[in-house]
């Protein structure tokens, strides 16, 4: 592409009928400095053959925010220039024969106050089947304080979720109830009571749990209550199970949500699926009445998982943070479930800290200032079980909630004993650590010191001590940082 | 009926060493240790009563252990546990909690359901000795 065409036309020249390349269109300045005040995205594109890439970043900033694919005299009637994103910076991606890292500027007028559904109709409106694109994902975000503030976030954060249960100073302990779909009500309850009497904070419904003939809502929430508050008699502990609301309209996740309320539960579910402008209105309902929100990211891998389109969970959880969910599923590294190690900790610290630093390894492009937006307490769930304590609680440390589904159901002494396993897996693990031993390496070995006292730890390490799935990574950060950039 | 409210109630009870590890842990981050007792160890009775304030100023783990020595003469009979505070913002919250004195026989607590609806129950629960 000559020079001529990558630079922005002005005058009358640039308002004559007919197509002009986005870059002449002013969607491409790579002197740009970006505004503190700017929201930021960066996508990673591949242009199809031929395409130029600084013609192709201008299009995803000009599809992205005001551009139409051919010059409306109409643009005159406005301050134009103010509604333009700017594409500012592209980068060939290490590694990636093809595709490239580009980044856009968005002013903050483009955007409606406290509304997920407006911010992402605007970023991944059009641009991921713009056909000059082969493939495009969104790979990061940085809003800015200004945007943050305009959204309540998380109904109620993980210190205040760890001050209402009295819990500290260690990771909180989950299971899902299975199987998933066929048990009744009664049957239901019982696992859920087998699993917290034995030692969990939490279980769960699934995702796909909501109100079939084998089961319908109401009957799972008397069931589930009765076990919950009999563990809590039997432990001294403040307990929980996650109620999944999750309907086919608002109308009726609110009258589900009622009546867990109604009924003591201090904590409700909903799927990912339901939609943005759904989980923002379930946030309010939350935090008017002092509920904690737990949200399944049920779906997301259609679109988080393939490197070269989609959107990255990173995005996901960060407007998760703002649209105000208590616990978001954010994968284990060590699991059954995709996730490279390093790009999952990105995840977790998107959730949990007050401001992101730039963690290219960890897939952070940006520098993101929380202003003290809720922390978001991440959820590990998928195919973990005891033998991992010692990595799990390396890798995460002690605001996660550990859910062992099949570790606890599956053991074979029952599920109490499957539960005990776990809780005194943990309790001993994180003792160590705080002795000062080195977890890491000596975790298998304080395993064996502990069950050699706890015979249902004895067993889960006999049964799933030599499991793992090891498996290559599909969602990698590409981040080795290019020498020279294409402008 | 053993409580397991705090962070290592399913370990056998920790010996003194192992509490001043413990504490040194959390002295270590800059933690102040708080050290508080109740005979009512209700799922909900978030304040036990306070042997002082927390230690704000101390920084050794052996002052910790003379104080909880004197509150274990004084309440030997009763639910002791240790506390530590984090004053950093966006935490300013207890980070730690965990018993290190129980009484020699534990209550036990009491689940009382109240119909209220159809089949569903409002619970309570008291500690009864």
């Amino acid at each position: 592409m000559s020079e001529d065409t990558k630079k922005e036309i002005k005058g009358k020249e640039r308002y004559k009928a007919g197509v002009l390349k986005y870059a002449q269109m002013g969607y491409w300045d790579g002197d740009y400095e970006p505004k503190d005040t700017d929201v930021l995205a960066l996508f990673r594109i591949t242009p199809q053959e031929g395409v130029d890439p600084i013609e192709a970043a201008a299009a995803v900033a000009g599809e992205s925010s005001t551009a139409t694919w051919t010059v409306v005299w109409t643009d005159r009637l406005t301050a134009a220039e103010n509604y333009r994103a700017k594409a500012y910076k592209v980068e060939p991606v290490p590694g990636q024969e093809g595709q490239y890292f580009c980044y856009v500027a968005y002013d903050l007028i483009l955007f409606e106050e406290g509304s997920i559904a407006n911010l992402t109709a605007s970023i991944i409106g059009n641009v991921f089947s713009f056909k000059p694109l082969k493939a495009a994902r969104l790979e990061d975000m940085r809003f800015p304080v200004a945007y943050v503030k305009t959204f309540a976030g998380p109904p109620t954060g993980l210190v205040v979720e760890r001050e209402r249960l009295d819990k500290f100073g260690k990771p909180l302990l989950g299971a899902t109830t299975k199987p998933k779909l066929g048990l009744s009500g009664k049957n239901y309850g019982r696992v859920v009571y087998e699993g917290l009497k034995g030692g969990l904070d939490f279980m769960k419904d699934d995702e796909n749990i909501n109100s079939q003939p084998f089961m319908h809502w109401r009957d799972r929430f008397l069931y589930c209550m009765e076990a919950v508050n009999k563990a809590s008699a039997e432990s001294g502990e403040i307990k929980g199970h996650y109620l999944n609301i999750t309907a086919g309209t608002m109308e009726e996740m609110y009258a589900r949500a009622e009546f867990a309320k109604q009924l003591g539960s201090v904590i409700v579910m909903v799927d990912l699926i339901i939609g943005w402008t759904a989980i923002q209105s379930i946030s309010k309902w939350c935090r008017d009445n002092n509920m904690i929100l737990h949200m399944h990211r049920a779906g997301h891998g259609t679109y988080t998982r393939q490197k070269n389109h989609g959107i990255s969970f990173r995005v996901i959880a960060k407007w998760l943070r703002l649209a105000g969910v208590d616990h978001l599923h954010t994968g284990t590294a060590v699991g059954k479930l995709e996730g490279d190690p390093l790009t999952v900790q990105g995840y977790y610290n998107v959730c949990r800290e007050p401001f992101n630093e730039v963690d290219l390894p960890r897939g952070l492009f940006f520098e993101q200032d929380w202003a003290d937006t809720k922390k978001v307490m991440p959820v590990a769930s998928g195919g973990i079980h005891a033998g991992q304590m010692h990595q799990l609680l390396s890798l995460f440390g002690d605001d996660v909630v550990l859910q062992f589904g099949g570790g606890t159901i599956g053991h074979p002494m029952g599920i109490q004993a499957g539960a005990t396993a776990n809780r005194v897996a943990l309790e001993a693990m994180v003792l160590a650590r705080n002795e000062g031993r080195d977890i890491k390496n000596e975790g298998p070995e304080i395993l064996r010191e502990a069950a050699k006292w706890c015979k249902p730890l004895e067993a889960a390490l006999d049964t799933w001590g030599n499991i793992t799935f090891n498996y290559t990574s599909t969602d990698t950060s590409d981040y080795v940082v290019s020498e020279t950039p294409l402008a | 009926m053993r409580i397991t409210q705090g962070c290592f109630s399913f370990l056998p009870d920790l010996d003194d060493v192992q509490i001043t590890a413990q504490i040194e842990y959390c002295l270590g981050r800059e933690w102040a240790i708080g050290i508080e007792y109740t005979d009512d160890p209700h799922p909900r009775n978030t304040y036990w009563d306070m042997w002082g304030h927390p230690m704000f100023d101390l920084h050794d783990a052996k002052g910790v252990m003379m104080e909880l020595d004197d509150c274990r003469k004084a309440h030997g009979d009763k639910y002791i546990r240790i506390n530590a505070f984090d004053s950093t913002r966006g935490f300013e919250t207890v980070m730690m909690s965990f018993i290190v004195n129980r009484p020699a026989e534990e209550p036990k607590i009491h689940m009382q359901r109240t119909d209220f609806v159809d089949r569903a129950q409002k619970y309570a629960w008291d500690v009864r000795k």
